[in-house]
């Protein structure tokens, strides 16, 4: 008779084997390299980091990579509701291949949207020409970088509403509509409220993506210094001219910024935890 | 799904009133969505394969024939070839030991594996060259053993390795952890050993979650642009990736031959998406069966 030998943390064997490779590779691919990063930062004293970071094309590349990740946040919050809504409670021909093609964005290598929506935005380009003869440049401006973070973006705050709005439950509706509450009343007032956390929480993933986004902007934004330049090809100049320093700055400044938002999403997660929870008692 | 169903047929209760939106509301966000999805999806893939083929088939073949793009194709079945498999060890590893023990220190062990998700693609390709270029933790390593890291294959592999690091194990953790671990304790009772628990009980359960990830895993790895960009130092037929090759070409403004590189990678993401869906629909057959039966 074979004799068990239980481990404490668990019942199964395997414990010790898969935790061994769990940690090599984490270490070797994660904490490696970022111990790496941080002794660099140590390096670098506290007046040169903060020389570095307040040169003016380093705050005017702060700015716009900022700005436009928040109008695209807004843009992305709007039609990401639309859709996720539209996919969820209506029926029409093609729903389940529009709701397929949804993660496109995913799936698609930066570097092809990039030069897609390049190809269609250019001054010369299948719908940029139009937008010339209105007056209207999008390609090599900041509206288009707003224009490849909508694309990457939206799909992050459909797939996190989408089930969100599948589970609201009917009987919610139904006691608004019974107390005389209209369509839109019940809209405003019992839906939005409801699935406000998933839309939250998609938001900040998109723009979380959108700060750090590089290869569907490099080729529309044109990349002029102090108008169109974002963080991380300030990042790949840095690198270029092997200025080691100035590129740790500018990568530290971008973790405490998704960091940041990473803690910010948790909590709104937390929030929507709990809440579920206390819905069941 | 309930309300669907009585879109199609005519209104009848009354309880369907409360929920139901006027069809002009209906139709507008249909209108608008449908708009939305081909402006911003389906027009870049439109453009993509149109530019690719505009100078003709041959001026195609061409393009995706030379060798520098052989190389670019070959470096990426490599890269993705040997990233793959290895994230795939490492979440099924990952995966195995979170989902079914306590322990000191798994939340950390999670957002670990998580970090590479919030992490800019530049960043992560910098985080390498910091570790391994000159002044680096792990210089000395390149000097002493020759082992070409940057600028070379394997630092490709390795920043590959990084930004595709949470695909397969994140969806294996919630999977296993959804399934429970009756079935596995159940086998070992009967005398299973650990490896004959994985073969014949885990591995079959887990088979449609694990090619979900890995098929994620490899769509991002054929198609990382910014983390190998800044590891790979572009050396033409070298240390070239699809991507890589597809941007140099752009900036060149050789756009028929760029296009016709970008059309293989779409290619690959709409197999990937196809894939996808298929695996969702089974899912989605499985559960509904389900329900039907409790």
């Amino acid at each position: 008779m074979k004799r068990f030998r239980f481990n404490r943390f668990g019942l199964l064997p395997g414990f010790g084997l898969t935790l061994g490779i769990t940690l090599s590779f984490l270490g070797l691919l994660v904490l490696l390299p970022f111990t790496a990063l941080t002794l660099r930062t140590l390096q670098i004293s506290p007046e040169k980091f903060w020389e570095i970071l307040a040169s003016p094309r380093i705050t005017s590349s702060f700015r716009l990579t900022f700005l436009t990740a928040l109008v695209a946040a807004f843009i992305n919050a709007a039609f990401g509701f639309l859709v996720a809504w539209t996919l969820t409670r209506y029926s029409f021909p093609g729903r389940r291949v529009v709701d397929a093609v949804i993660d496109l964005p995913f799936a698609l290598p930066t570097a092809v949207s990039g030069i897609a929506l390049t190809a269609l935005y250019a001054p010369n380009g299948w719908l940029g020409h139009f937008l010339a003869k209105l007056g209207i440049q999008v390609a090599y401006t900041p509206a288009g970088i707003v224009l490849a973070l909508v694309f990457i973006g939206f799909p992050f705050v459909v797939r996190t509403l989408q089930p969100a709005i599948a589970d609201l439950e009917d009987e919610y509706e139904e006691a608004a509509a019974s107390l005389g509450a209209n369509r839109w009343q019940t809209f405003i007032r019992v839906i939005f409220p409801a699935v406000l956390p998933a839309l939250l929480t998609g938001t900040t993933m998109a723009f979380a993506r959108a700060l750090g986004e590089y290869g569907s902007i490099v080729f529309i934004s044109g990349n002029m210094p102090y108008r169109t330049e974002i963080l991380p090809l300030l990042i790949i100049t840095r690198l270029e001219q092997f200025d080691y320093a100035g590129a740790t700055v500018l990568a530290v400044a971008m973790l405490a910024a998704s960091f940041t938002l990473l803690v910010i999403t948790n909590l709104i997660q937390g929030r929507i935890t709990r809440y579920a929870q206390e819905s069941m008692k | 799904m309930k309300r669907q169903e009585s879109g199609k047929n005519t209104v009848s209760l009354s309880r369907d009133y409360a929920l139901r939106d006027p069809g002009w509301v209906q139709w507008t966000c249909i209108g608008l969505t449908l708009g939305f999805i081909a402006l911003m999806l389906l027009l870049p893939l439109a453009v993509v394969f149109t530019e690719a083929f505009r100078r003709g088939i041959q001026v195609y073949l061409a393009a995706i024939t030379e060798p520098d793009a052989r190389a670019a194709i070959r470096l990426t079945l490599v890269a993705a070839g040997i990233a793959v498999p290895l994230n795939t060890v490492f979440g099924v590893a990952a995966a195995w030991c979170i989902a079914r023990f306590r322990f000191p220190g798994r939340n950390v062990l999670v957002a670990l594996i998580d970090l590479p998700f919030s992490v800019s693609p530049v960043v992560a390709g910098l985080l390498f060259v910091l570790l391994f270029g000159s002044g680096g933790l792990l210089a000395a390593l390149t000097r002493w053993t020759g082992l070409q890291i940057l600028f070379a294959v394997l630092g490709i592999v390795l920043a590959t390795m990084f930004v595709t690091l949470p695909f397969v194990a994140r969806e294996l953790i919630s999977l296993m952890q959804e399934q429970g671990e009756e079935e596995e304790l159940a086998a070992m009772m009967l005398g299973a050993s650990g490896l004959q628990i994985f073969w014949r009980v885990t591995l079959p359960n887990i088979k449609w979650g694990l090619l979900y990830g890995m098929i994620l895993c490899n769509a991002r790895a054929m198609g990382e642009f910014g983390a190998v960009s800044v590891v790979s130092g572009h050396i033409r037929g070298v240390t070239n990736t699809l991507p890589l090759h597809v941007e140099i070409l752009f900036n060149e403004y050789n756009f028929a031959a760029s296009f016709a590189a970008a059309s293989l990678l779409t290619l690959l993401a709409l197999v990937t998406l196809v894939i996808k869906s298929l695996i969702e629909i089974r899912e989605r057959r499985k559960m509904d069966a389900a329900s039907v039966e409790s």
